[in-house]
């Protein structure tokens, strides 16, 4: 019934000039309204459950605000369940994940944009098409490998299979960044004096740094998100990661909303201060490929 | 004189060793990410064939035996296969569609001109980098028959008078897990159309506008020709993307309710991981990898004759 009423009010004639350009940009703004709510409403509902005390989580809701709202569920959450260690595994697997993507990405990356060689082309579409290999495939044969190598239920395993699956698009998102530094600051750096490894850390390394913040972010994203892996490949809390330590609180019979929800209000924090930080760099990177190819 | 020739052949000598040098750096830099790539993908890809034909128990793995194409043969007899297999077309097409045809008139709204622009093109893309589990969990809490705001939403508005059960029902659990991934998916596709939209010059668009076309006509004949390459391989990064994704499923209704929910990959890893059955869960790993070979092949012949044309 209201949305009837904007509806005719954002259509009716208007007066003069500045109503009309009023009139066009309204129901735009609806529009980007209720997609924010769309998008923005379950999170704000999972924290507001994470606030609300169990009894009052039992009873059939009447209404939206909790009564009493209580910080509990977090600190039961981290006193009652190994969600900490899952906190400290799965933060110890992505920084490994990032700075093993980023330097081996920047030196491939660097090597595809800077020289001409034999077989580069083979090289450039061979790191596109790994990518395209279905991780169902990949993961039995992943557990026998990893089992034969002691790396099971070990957080190194983890970051190694973390890496090789983040490693295309961030090869490809370098390289791309390195594409743009101008061969001319290189050149001038040799003259000057520069050997190639100098003009290395020197030229191409800091200006790439942009690169560097996306291919992390995106290696972050993925290794604090992945679920699959970490569910098959670890056992208890020694490796596991807090995806899986979320999964777990559905039970069988039960669910502990309350754990779920503040758990998940962790798992979220990390996700938006990240993505905050480099979203431009990572849309960049993301978009480009597919708007130059 | 041979100490001339001496160091002739020591400046060949240098000569080379640099040349090699300059050769041996470029695969130098390559060979971290080569080694990490060849290690942990393409190594398990060729095991994985090989672990298709053979009989793997994942309680005894060392007791391998070579069965051929017993596996395959196998996989071929189950119902579950052909039931996954529906299944998996239904969530890859019905969700790319779905994802497409929001995602395009996301990235319209998000090209036009509004104040916290720059702010709301990041946010909406929130979704889109949250853990798969998360939103599974937050969507379980929203659908939950008896606490979620889903039903009671519904109920209030009298749309419904008893709750739906709708992840364990048959009839509405692939549609709602289908609903979440469009959900999650929408970002991605709305983002990329919206690179390709702010490289559509606006001389053009004037130039149609000056024509006397419509925004409608404009749409259909300027702007829609100028992003299709983008729109093309979005759409099989994505194509690609959904058929191999079921962390969302795994959570939430594990295939279930009667393979309901059952695809491809999902089967697969339940036949490895539930049925201890490593051999057949390669084998449907396989299947899958081919079958997406083939899509994908169809795709870019498809995209190119239409290019061409």
């Amino acid at each position: 019934m209201t949305a009837v009423s904007t509806e005719t009010r954002v259509s009716s004639p208007p007066v003069g000039r500045a109503p009309r350009r009023r009139v066009r940009i309204r129901p735009l703004y609806f529009l980007i309204a209720a997609w924010i709510v769309g998008v923005i409403g379950p999170y704000f509902w999972m924290f507001l459950t994470s606030i609300t005390p169990s009894n009052e989580l039992s009873v059939s809701k009447t209404t939206v605000i909790p009564e009493h709202p209580t910080f509990s569920a977090y600190d039961e959450l981290l006193r009652q369940t190994g969600f900490l260690h899952n906190l400290a595994n799965s933060a110890f697997v992505a920084v490994g994940v990032v700075v093993l993507t980023v330097v081996c990405a920047l030196l491939a990356g660097t090597a595809l944009s800077r020289y001409r060689f034999r077989g580069r082309r083979a090289v450039l579409y061979g790191i596109l098409l790994v990518q395209l290999i279905p991780t169902i495939l990949l993961i039995v044969p992943l557990y026998i490998e990893l089992k034969k190598l002691g790396l099971l239920n070990n957080k190194l395993g983890l970051i190694l299979v973390y890496t090789a699956f983040a490693m295309s698009f961030s090869t490809w998102l370098m390289k791309g960044f390195v594409d743009q530094i101008p061969v001319e600051i290189e050149e001038a750096s040799l003259i000057d004096g520069c050997s190639k490894v100098q003009s290395f850390f020197h030229v191409i390394l800091p200006l790439s740094r942009p690169g560097i913040a996306a291919a992390g972010t995106y290696a972050f994203i993925y290794s604090w998100n992945e679920f699959l892996f970490a569910l098959t490949f670890t056992f208890n809390d020694k490796a596991k990661t807090v995806p899986v330590g979320l999964s777990q609180f559905v039970g069988e019979n039960m669910i502990r909303w309350d754990f779920l929800t503040s758990g998940g209000v962790f798992a979220a924090i990390p996700i938006l201060i990240g993505f905050m930080f480099a979203q431009r760099g990572l849309v960049a990177g993301l978009t480009s490929g597919a708007v130059k190819g | 004189m041979s100490q001339v020739v001496t160091s002739k052949v020591n400046v060949r000598r240098a000569r080379r060793a640099a040349e090699l040098r300059k050769r041996g750096v470029p695969w130098l830099m390559l060979t971290p990410a080569i080694a990490i790539l060849g290690g942990f993908i393409i190594y398990p890809a060729a095991n994985a064939i090989y672990l298709s034909l053979t009989s793997t128990n994942l309680l005894n793995i060392s007791a391998q035996k070579f069965v051929g194409l017993e596996n395959f043969r196998r996989i071929l007899q189950r119902p579950d296969f052909w039931e996954s297999l529906r299944n998996s077309a239904i969530w890859t097409f019905g969700n790319v569609a779905f994802q497409l045809v929001v995602g395009m008139i996301g990235a319209l709204i998000l090209n036009a001109k509004f104040r916290g622009r720059g702010f709301i093109r990041g946010l909406v893309l929130l979704p889109w980098a949250t853990p798969s589990v998360l939103v599974a969990l937050m969507w379980l809490w929203i659908l939950d028959p008896n606490l979620g705001v889903a039903n009671h939403m519904l109920h209030a508005l009298g749309i419904t008078h008893s709750p739906i059960a709708f992840l364990s029902e048959p009839n509405t659990a692939l549609p709602t897990l289908m609903g979440i991934d469009i959900w999650q998916g929408i970002p991605f596709f709305a983002v990329m159309i919206l690179a390709a939209l702010q490289g559509v010059p606006g001389d053009l668009l004037e130039a149609a506008r000056i024509d006397g076309a419509s925004v409608w006509v404009t749409y259909w004949r300027v702007v829609l020709p100028l992003i299709m390459p983008t729109v093309l391989i979005t759409v099989m990064l994505r194509l690609i993307w959904t058929a191999n994704y079921f962390d969302l499923i795994l959570v939430l209704t594990n295939g279930g309710p009667a393979n309901a929910s059952l695809t491809l990959p999902l089967n697969a890893y339940l036949t490895a991981y539930k049925g201890t059955d490593l051999g057949s869960g390669a084998a449907l790993g396989v299947v899958q990898s081919v079958l997406l070979a083939v899509l994908v092949i169809i795709y870019m012949r498809r995209v190119r004759k239409s290019e061409l044309a």
